[in-house]
């Protein structure tokens, strides 16, 4: 799993990957009542917002950590948004993603690199 | 407003709020708290049990003499005349034109003149419009060494009965004064929940053993300033700065309460050609209250629309109720456009959504009312 400055990560099977937010981000935004999902065929670049997750206070936006085409969206966050507090590294993940620049994942951070960003703010 | 580059100001409660696990945030200028265990489980607590809030930030005056009543009537749409000893009002600063420069609770806890509660953000500019305004034998004073604590939902009279029993005997919209730990509490039986409960002002130097003693109650925890936002979202309440200011008039914001018919009929009002004129059909919007029926919330700012996408106003708060399972919101339309059932479409991210206009309160309040004679 790889991660970004913005709280989000990635996690790469072959030429796809499950992107979704951190549970530091989950845990900083609180409850979440509500996420939008992108709709499969959705053309992401990098650092383009994808999807929303809600809280009772805000809406978030969330960054795609890659660039690449979306082939499935978590459809199951629409009727139950509390699996993002749940498991927001798991079965809390936001879409999958058919990768169209694999080099932009040595941009991002493994999991030893990431705790210590966190442990910096 | 406050400006950022200003050091953040505390209530005496900081440090309980930190120990507490609070995430501490600037609002106003002060240093809040606005979550403990979660806007969502604090929300529900208040409305099930009892919530305990630190409202300590917001303003505190008291206003005295033979001419205090004329010096507030100069400035609100309200009749102070008959607001006696034991009593609480809900009233507004208005500007010259009648724009609202902030909502105010006025009562009478003690022989001793009118207490005033204000809103954080414009308390510095209302106490100086308070102190050029004064009119012949009234005095005025901030009462700076106090802070304010609410104690909101169904089970707080429970709480109270064992902290200050004689502020029980209160009814909704009334006001004491009470000895409570050698002091004097001003404890008035309203709030920003639309629960039963009450405000309790103390001396800031009694503040944190109140709060510690409330606290022992099981059935009573802290809420940040998250859950009162959708609390108050919910009970229909107003909040300055979003719902109303200087742009707004009392008709517009649906808060004909705030003024009596008596000073309509003397027309010693700010703004009062303006506000007649309203009145009398010469209103361009009003406030409503919004249900969304699908999609996601609509939070301020999102464009009402007509079911044919013609643009209508803006949402001025919005907030996925926790109570009731579905996105609330309250925005400005034409008159037209303001009755029960009313469909229309509110604008989120680009897209619009269906939602109609409801009546307010969203939540039905549990105030303990007087009952009729």
């Amino acid at each position: 799993m790889k991660f970004t400055k913005d709280h989000e990560w990635v996690e790469v099977t072959g030429d796809t990957a499950l992107v979704g937010i951190t549970a530091y981000a989950a845990n900083a935004l609180g409850d979440v009542v509500f996420v939008e999902v992108p709709a499969p065929g959705t053309a992401l670049k990098k650092g383009d917002s994808f999807a929303v997750v809600e809280s009772v206070k805000a809406a978030s936006d969330v960054y795609a950590p890659v660039s690449g085409d979306v082939i499935d969206a978590n459809n199951d966050l629409t009727s139950s948004p509390d699996t993002v507090n749940a498991s927001p590294e798991g079965a809390g993940w936001i879409a999958k993603v058919k990768l169209t620049n694999p080099s932009e994942l040595d941009e991002l951070m493994d999991r030893d690199a990431y705790e210590a960003y966190l442990s910096t703010l | 407003m406050p400006d950022s580059s200003t050091p953040l100001k505390s209530t005496p409660l900081f440090d309980r709020h930190v120990a507490l696990g609070a995430r501490m945030v600037p609002f106003a200028g002060y240093n809040m708290p606005v979550q403990y265990d979660g806007v969502l489980a604090e929300h529900k607590w208040t409305r099930e049990s009892a919530g305990l809030f630190d409202v300590s930030h917001m303003g505190q005056a008291r206003l005295t003499g033979a001419d205090a009543v004329a010096t507030l009537e100069t400035l609100t749409p309200t009749d102070f005349a008959t607001l006696v000893l034991g009593k609480q009002k809900y009233s507004l600063l208005l500007n010259a034109e009648g724009g609202i420069l902030d909502d105010w609770m006025v009562s009478r806890p003690e022989g001793n003149g009118f207490f005033l509660v204000v809103n954080a953000a414009c308390k510095d500019q209302d106490f100086e419009i308070l102190a050029e305004n004064i009119i012949g034998d009234s005095h005025f004073e901030v009462l700076g060494d106090r802070a304010l604590l609410a104690l909101q939902g169904p089970k707080a009279k429970d709480v109270m009965q064992s902290v200050c029993p004689a502020a029980c005997e209160l009814y909704f919209m009334e006001c004491g004064s009470f000895d409570l730990l050698g002091q004097t509490a001003f404890v008035s039986r309203s709030g920003y929940t639309g629960e039963d409960g009450f405000e309790i002002s103390v001396p800031n130097a009694i503040v944190g053993e109140l709060w510690d003693l409330l606290l022992t109650h099981d059935v009573v925890k802290p809420i940040g300033l998250g859950a009162r936002d959708s609390l108050r979202l919910e009970a229909g309440m107003p909040l300055y700065g979003h719902e109303m200011d200087v742009g707004y008039t009392l008709v517009e914001a649906n808060l004909g309460f705030a003024m009596q018919k008596s000073r309509l009929t003397r027309g010693d009002i700010r703004g009062i050609d303006r506000i007649r004129q309203q009145l009398d059909g010469g209103l361009d919007r009003v406030r409503v209250a919004i249900r969304v029926l699908e999609g996601p919330p609509a939070r301020e700012g999102a464009k009402i629309l007509s079911e044919d996408g013609a643009e209508l106003g803006i949402v001025t708060s919005g907030v996925p109720s926790p109570s009731l399972g579905y996105s609330i919101a309250m925005g400005y339309v034409p008159p037209a456009s303001s009755a029960l059932g009313t469909k229309l479409k509110l604008e989120v991210r680009g897209k619009p959504y269906a939602a109609e206009i409801v009546t307010l309160p969203f939540v039905k309040n549990g105030y303990h009312r007087k009952p009729k004679a």
